[in-house]
């Protein structure tokens, strides 16, 4: 239900701009439907209804059997409206002291996991996207090739391990730092976006590259930038890999990892005395359903903002580079 | 005479461009300072572990480290393969990327195709905003609501399927898992993946659709003659990028969705790899089985991409 909001909320958001560029091309084949085009489009809204509604259902079904009771939930009474309607479920997560620390750890891994890619992206892609850098093929060329081969498992851990980086914030976010992806679409971008005049206006004003980078194309690239700080975000908040394969120590554990061994390996912390296990079970479940909705919560919330840019993302990077 | 003055011209030519390289360095450092950390994490993080690859070839052991353990041929890629295990795995992951190309490839497709013919604005922009949101769902919560909406007692599907008499846990049946995986996958990305077949939807020349609607082309017939020519470079492209992955299934979701009941199928390269490497600490068995993969990947796409410029004039590069 969160969900239908935010599409109305994005829709009502982009409207103006929308309808400034409604197609006039849309009108002319509009016309005149033969009886058999009016059939198609039945077929064609069925099919997109039954899609909608594959994506929804599940959706539903777990945010209404996150406020719904124990009992029900467990009992499976549960399908698209609470039963029962209680938030005890919430209150067992956010007084759970694992998942809270996970939720800190993964805020810090996004937030700053992000600062440092976006930099380092920006710091190799701009110098990339500019002509008469000495050697742009050859590093080109490098960047790409690790979109076609990667070292592996093994070969990146024991670099990470040789760095001394095992068991530390920063394995989760140095070795993961630059994605090629994002280099290419920021190259990209730089190329297409920023006119060679303003360069050369600059260059008679004497700026340096720095400070051209700086005042100039940074603020020209917010798109850009908005682009790849979502993705790298993004990524960063829902990865686990990372973390299972480097981390050891439980207070550095991401969320994801949290929720691993939480909804996947089913290892709940919490107390069990034999009196009260069927109760403690039944909160077990529920409390699965409410931890699902809470840790998506963050990235619903950039949601609307997203899908619009995304979108733009899909689209620069499948630009040829 | 002339050649002499050739040599000179070509030899001061090469001159003039060392110096223009020269003159370029000095005015423009700032670029290659900006270089400096970014290309030290290339070497460091992706360069530094292809050489360390080498391992694959040796007898790793921490003391004598990754140069100075003893070289041990093709030894470990031997191993492997004498490991009925090893076909087990390749056959799994074969499978399980195929399923998953041929079911989900032409589902974005299927739907870029359809949005486009709505005209009722409200109703696209649900359908695009709904379907694109599952993408940005993490694996974890993915699998945990599969997980939920499957258990016997309280997800709805698994009293769904009960009701039609397939009361068997679907999670824990070696038979359901690559469908599980599969399916959820599509459920999870069919929307997103069709933004780029939008995407180049749009950018068809709108004359075409003139023509056809003065031809009295239905709406079948404008998609079969027009939609489908124009969105075909973007078909070919995305087609290349997955046929050439086949053997890189990641390890994220076929790693959460194991369980020691559908193992059989469930144990792919990638998790395989995870399990001798980290939890076995064979190190050089890993290494080789990894590299092995990666090898095979590359081919494949390199392979892919050659037939496909051949054949439609379109590739990657």
């Amino acid at each position: 239900m969160t969900l239908t909001t935010a599409a109305r909320a994005g829709s009502a958001t982009e409207s103006p701009e929308a309808k400034a560029r409604r197609p006039k091309r849309r009108r002319a084949p509009q016309v005149q439907d033969t009886p058999a085009d009016r059939i198609f489009m039945v077929g064609v809204y069925i099919l997109l209804t039954t899609f909608l509604l594959i994506v929804l259902v599940p959706l539903i079904n777990i945010v209404a059997s996150s406020f719904s009771s124990p009992a029900a939930v467990s009992g499976g009474r549960v399908f698209l409206w609470p039963v029962d309607f209680t938030l005890i479920g919430y209150e067992a997560v956010l007084s759970n002291e694992d998942i809270l620390t996970g939720f800190g750890n993964s805020l810090f891994y996004a937030v700053v996991g992000t600062l440092v890619s976006i930099t380092l992206t920006v710091m190799i892609a701009y110098p990339l996207s500019r002509a008469e850098l000495v050697g742009r093929k050859v590093l080109i060329g490098g960047v790409l090739f690790t979109m076609l081969f990667s070292g592996g498992l093994i070969p990146t851990y024991m670099v990470v391990r040789a760095l001394g980086l095992l068991d530390t914030r920063w394995a989760i976010i140095i070795p993961a730092a630059i994605g090629a992806w994002q280099v290419l679409i920021a190259m990209t971008f730089f190329r297409s976006s920023i006119p060679a005049e303003l360069y050369e206006a600059a260059q008679l004003d004497g700026a340096s590259d720095f400070r051209f980078l700086w005042s100039v194309v940074l603020p020209l690239s917010k798109p850009l930038l908005a682009v790849i700080a979502l993705m790298y975000g993004i990524g960063q908040w829902n990865s686990y890999f990372s973390a299972l394969i480097y981390l050891r120590s439980e207070e550095l554990y991401p969320l994801q990892l949290v929720l691993r061994n939480i909804l996947v390996l089913n290892n709940n912390s919490g107390g069990s005395d034999l009196a009260n296990q069927m109760a403690a079970e039944q909160m077990a479940d529920l409390m699965k359903f409410s931890l699902i909705v809470i840790s998506t919560v963050p990235v619903l919330l950039v949601y609307p903002f997203v899908a619009r840019h995304f979108t733009k993302g899909v689209m620069l990077g499948s630009v040829k580079g | 005479m002339t050649a002499t003055v050739e040599a000179r011209t070509a030899a001061e030519l090469r001159g003039r461009r060392r110096d223009t390289r020269r003159r370029n360095l000095r005015r423009h450092w700032q670029l290659y300072v900006l270089l400096v950390l970014p290309v030290a994490y290339f070497v460091v993080f992706q360069y530094i572990p292809m050489a360390n690859n080498v391992i694959a070839f040796k007898d790793y052991n921490v003391v004598d480290g990754i140069w100075g353990s003893p070289w041990a041929g093709l030894e470990h890629f031997e191993r492997f393969f004498a490991n009925p295990v090893a076909w087990d795995l390749i056959r799994n992951t074969l499978m399980l990327s195929l399923y998953g190309f041929l079911a989900g490839f032409p589902i974005p497709i299927l739907l870029a195709l359809a949005l486009n013919e709505v005209r009722v604005r409200f109703f696209k922009r649900t359908v695009q905003m709904v379907t694109y949101a599952p993408h940005f769902i993490s694996t974890v919560i993915v699998v945990s609501m599969l997980i939920l909406i499957f258990s016997p007692r309280i997800g709805f599907m698994a009293n769904f399927l009960g009701f039609f008499g397939m009361d068997s846990n679907l999670l824990a049946d070696p038979d359901a898992f690559r469908s599980v995986y599969v399916w959820s996958d599509i459920w999870q990305s069919a929307g997103y993946s069709a933004i780029i077949y939008m995407a180049a939807l749009a950018g068809i020349d709108p004359t075409l659709y003139e023509a056809a609607k003065l031809d009295g082309a239905s709406r079948l017939q404008k998609i079969w003659h027009v939609d489908l020519p124009g969105i075909a470079p973007t078909v070919v492209v995305v087609m290349i990028l997955s046929v050439g992955s086949v053997m890189a299934i990641g390890f994220e979701k076929a790693f959460l969705l194991q369980n020691p009941l559908n193992l059989s199928q469930s144990e792919i390269i990638a998790t395989y790899t995870y399990k001798i490497g980290l939890l076995n600490a064979d190190f050089s068995l890993a290494t080789a089985i990894g590299l092995f993969n990666s090898v095979i990947n590359l081919v494949l796409l390199l392979a892919v991409n050659t037939v496909s410029k051949r054949v439609t004039g379109n590739g990657l590069w």
